[in-house]
């Protein structure tokens, strides 16, 4: 019964990943933590494995539908690595709170934009 | 150049969101695209899935070497997602841009509010 609950959060997680252009981990971390006992730390890399598969087959179908941008695609990709060095870094040296704080605001800051300025062209 | 310098940033932030919070780096990816480089909604959304590929990949093998990584578990809710994509994929092609880029405002307010509530 736990089993197909993570799994049905696992598709839900997959429908809005491919709408919103998101890996899904967004629902497969409480899936894991919620239906499979698992720690936090463990639920988030496990939910990073599940992302592979996921992202490298919806960029498979998003680019026979022509919405990829491959070179630049992957380059953020390539570049990506520092970031996740740093951010590691900084995990460890500033207080979560002040981070989950930090981030609401960015995620509000570019909500706000996305509502006001929606993507410039066609509608 | 300076696109170039645009898109390092926008890798660099969504690797350091990734490691912050661990995520796959989209919430950051698909919004600065459409912002910054005036990408269309779907080209957003299309173009994050490769980058999050990339990145997931790094992450995870960075994880699996502490050893905490469950396959069998990522399978549990990867595969059941494979088949979610492909349907959101479907439905996102059908849908106005207009919407895309709404529902992702939305989905961030609800991340937002997901944060500041303890």
């Amino acid at each position: 019964m736990e089993d197909l609950a993570a799994a049905v959060l696992g598709l839900l997680g997959g429908i809005v990943g491919g709408l919103l252009g998101v890996g899904g981990g967004i629902l497969f971390v409480p899936a894991l933590t919620l239906f499979q006992d698992m720690p936090q730390i463990e639920a988030e890399a496990t939910s990073l494995l599940a992302i592979v598969p996921v992202a490298a087959i919806a960029a498979w179908r998003q680019s026979s539908y022509g919405n990829v941008r491959v070179r630049e695609g992957l380059l953020i990709g390539a570049l990506s690595p520092i970031g996740v060095l740093a951010g590691v870094v900084v995990a460890n040296e500033v207080s979560q709170r002040v981070l989950e704080l930090s981030f609401a605001a960015l995620a509000l800051y570019i909500a706000a934009r996305l509502a006001i300025s929606p993507a410039r062209g066609r509608p | 150049m300076r696109r170039t310098l645009q898109l390092a940033a926008i890798g660099t932030g969504a690797g350091a969101f990734s490691g912050l919070f661990g995520v796959g780096g989209g919430t950051i990816i698909v919004p600065l695209l459409m912002l910054w480089l005036a990408y269309e909604p779907r080209e957003a959304t299309g173009t994050s899935m490769a980058a999050i590929a990339v990145i997931a990949t790094f992450a995870a093998a960075l994880h699996a070497a502490y050893g905490n990584v469950d396959v069998a578990a990522a399978a549990l809710v990867g595969i059941p997602a494979i088949g979610g994509a492909v349907l959101g994929i479907a439905l996102q092609q059908r849908i106005p841009e207009r919407a895309i880029s709404a529902a992702f405002a939305l989905i961030l307010v609800v991340i937002a509010v997901e944060l500041i509530v303890p």
